[in-house]
């Protein structure tokens, strides 16, 4: 199922004008930043189909790097994205691509650190909800509405086993599990959406296992309204 | 969810005794491993910022960005004092109609609102909710009901079709809205989930084909007055399916429908600003305007 349960129909609280170009968008920003790890100091977004045709009507550019600053798609400061880029230094360039995209609203975001790159391809599929489709050049489905694990190993004989004992002592149930690799013996991505967050021991563990290179956490949680009554 | 039709939701609705809102807060707790309680509040939260964007809406200046649109729901809300003169459609369905707008409005400005199911459709259910809720004075509790009904019947129109203009036009976004929102004043009044059922098909029908070809790209025109319509649509829809009117076509055949008609759309008419009433020539003077040169 795309659309997983009530809330992603009704939701999210948002800053407007459009669920698609600016709170998915937001998301999938904020989901790079997370996939990066660090504060970016360079980001190249490059917009697809309605993105690219409808990007500055909608203000999806203020929200992707609204997203790469880590705001929530309520937060009003997406309004002044740019501003804020620019006081953390973050330098931003913006363009159209014309390639086929996956689907009408995509976006892909180049992301520098001081420590390091990464690519990500994300679409937004309606309501807010995205799916991130790609990161750096591995093929990978994922949310990120579930705690999301995404392990860069190489691909060696046990690796998923160790990567499931690792959770299983953690007492973590896995939800979804995709996994990609550039070729045998090669470059391998795991991606884990997971009903509970992994903790420090089990993070731990993973990156005990040697062919395990890298673990990145991606979680959009902290969107939903905070108060309210039951 | 253990449910992917209309059909199959209502009918688990019929043999459990159950409204669809009590389904769907079930379904929705085993599905998040939060208690019920949790979720009524997160759902709770959601109809405060609707509320909230009503009141915003109707009393403050809602000029978007662009300039392009604002204050139309003031405009209309005047008609219910009685210093904008009389309405045609009765003064439920205006007040309907004004409240959609309002939501709209601060969407389009930049304000907060819930997407329901999407920003650009955000009016339709604050609209019919709120409006209903003044009308006959029910609690915010059951208007949290009412909210999980029209969550229910999205999800499923959501994952059978789309709800995005960029994939399946206006009907998809506008259209959907309309639907939920008819199937949760169904419930809301008391009517069966078959019902519920019924004014999902009868209000989806009614906006199959609209495409998706907002000026300049914005979510403005002709987004917002089709907020304000849509309520009313909605009002109408749950009337005939509360009076006893059948959709010939079940409403999963009508969801069908949408996400064929949305996969022929060309291009132009799914949120490109290149269609439609964007391509008419004072929608493209308007994004001259706008943006110059450099359109978008």
């Amino acid at each position: 199922m795309r659309f997983k349960d009530v809330f992603s129909i009704i939701g999210p609280a948002m800053i407007g004008p459009s669920s698609s170009h600016t709170a998915g968008a937001a998301r999938l920003g904020r989901i790079a930043r997370q996939l990066l790890a660090e504060p970016p100091v360079r980001a190249d977004i490059t917009f697809y189909g309605s993105f690219a045709d409808t990007y500055r009507g909608h203000g999806t550019d203020l929200a992707v790097v609204g997203g790469l600053l880590g705001y929530d798609t309520d937060d009003d400061r997406i309004t002044d994205a740019f501003a804020h880029a620019k006081d953390e230094g973050l330098e931003i360039a913006i363009g159209r691509g014309s390639m086929a995209a996956i689907h009408p609203n995509t976006v892909t975001i180049r992301l520098s650190g001081t420590g390091g790159t990464m690519e990500m391809t994300g679409c937004s599929i309606g309501g807010g909800n995205v799916a991130v489709a790609a990161v750096n050049g591995f093929s990978v489905s994922f949310s990120g509405v579930s705690p999301t694990l995404v392990i860069q190993h190489t691909d060696r004989p046990g690796t998923i086993a160790a990567i499931a004992t690792a959770l299983e002592h953690g007492g973590i149930n896995i939800a979804t599990m995709t996994v990609d690799r550039k070729g045998r013996n090669g470059e391998a991505m795991s991606v884990l959406e997971t009903d509970q967050p992994a903790g420090e021991d089990v993070l731990a563990r993973l990156r005990e296992w040697p062919a395990v290179l890298d673990i990145r956490i991606v979680y959009l949680a902290g969107e939903t309204p905070k108060e309210g009554r039951a | 969810m253990n449910f992917a039709t209309i059909a199959e939701l209502a009918a688990r609705c019929e043999e459990a005794g159950q409204t669809i809102s009590a389904y769907m807060l079930a379904q929705q707790s085993l599905e998040s491993g939060r208690s019920p309680a949790q979720e009524r509040q997160q759902m709770a939260a959601y109809y405060d910022i609707m509320k909230e964007a009503v009141r915003r809406g109707i009393t403050t200046d809602t000029t978007s960005r662009s300039g392009l649109t604002g204050g139309d729901a003031r405009r209309v809300m005047a008609m219910l004092d009685g210093s904008g003169g009389d309405t045609s459609a009765g003064s439920h369905a205006t007040r309907a109609m004004a409240y959609a707008l309002a939501v709209s409005e601060v969407n389009a400005s930049m304000g907060r609102i819930v997407a329901t199911p999407t920003a650009g459709s955000c009016g339709i259910l604050p609209g019919v909710l709120v409006s209903s809720q003044e009308r006959y004075g029910w609690p915010d509790d059951r208007m949290v009901d009412g909210l999980f009904c029209a969550g229910a019947l999205g999800y499923v129109i959501a994952n059978n079709a789309f709800i995005s203009g960029a994939e399946g036009g206006c009907q998809a976004e506008v259209g959907s809205a309309i639907a939920m929102a008819a199937g949760a004043l169904v419930e809301l009044r008391g009517g069966t989930p078959m019902q519920c059922a019924h004014a999902v098909g009868l209000a989806l029908k009614n906006t199959l084909g609209l495409v998706c070809d907002p000026v300049a790209g914005l979510v403005e025109v002709p987004c917002i007055v089709r907020n304000g319509m849509g309520a009313v649509n909605a009002l109408a829809a749950a009337d005939l399916a509360l009076a006893g009117v059948r959709s010939a076509i079940p409403a999963d055949e009508v969801v069908g429908a949408m996400r064929d008609i949305g996969a022929a759309m060309p291009e132009t008419l799914r949120e490109t600003g290149k269609g439609g009433l964007a391509a008419t020539p004072t929608g493209q003077r308007i994004a001259e305007a706008l943006f110059g040169e450099e359109r978008p």
